[in-house]
């Protein structure tokens, strides 16, 4: 877990958790949505790490 | 829709104390307004990313309006409530700049913090009888 991807991975699921339990009240709506935003936020580190590599700090 | 007691609007002070349990305790304001699912979701979320942060070397900022965002991310460290002085107590948070996680543990400790705050929000529209 201890890797740039494994940290970026935990913290999307504690904010995905977060953020589902705040927006829906539903247990399964909770869940839904906390899926979808969680796959965002891995989608969105993923692609900006990528268009990012290109130009190292 | 069900009446519970979390759809009853509360007395102005008691949104307030309640808004007060919030920040101390994540999640004590929505058991306060009855909503025990959501409660135990922060209890047990916020202040496990909170003690993520600090396992990961994150810092607790200090106080410092000499330098304003290192005063931002104080505020925003005091967000999570009675964790944060229960680390402060214990000496944790002193953070070590050479770590590679450093940062990282540092987004856990302010977002918790954070996110902490937007509970305190919702306890507050729920007091209200907005949601």
């Amino acid at each position: 877990m201890t890797s740039h991807l494994g940290l970026m991975i935990l913290f999307a699921a504690f904010v995905s958790v977060i953020f589902a339990t705040l927006m829906r009240d539903e247990p399964r709506e909770q869940l839904a949505f906390g899926a979808r935003l969680f796959g965002g936020f891995v989608a969105a580190g993923v692609l900006l790490g990528w268009l990012l590599f290109p130009f190292p700090l | 829709m069900r009446a519970t007691a979390a759809d009853r609007v509360q007395t102005t002070t008691n949104t307030y104390l309640i808004c007060a349990v919030a920040w101390l305790v994540p999640g004590a304001g929505h058991l306060w307004l009855g909503r025990t699912q959501k409660c135990l979701v922060f209890l047990i979320a916020l202040p496990l990313m909170f003690a993520t942060g600090l396992w990961l070397e994150g810092r607790l900022f200090p106080f410092q309006l000499s330098e304003p965002l290192v005063a931002l991310a104080a505020i925003a460290d005091l967000g999570i409530g009675l964790p944060y002085f229960i680390a402060k107590a214990m000496n944790a948070g002193a953070g070590r700049v050479v770590a590679w996680t450093y940062e990282y543990g540092n987004a856990f400790v302010i977002v918790a913090g954070l996110l902490n705050m937007l509970v305190v929000l919702d306890a507050f529209d729920v007091a209200q009888g907005r949601k």
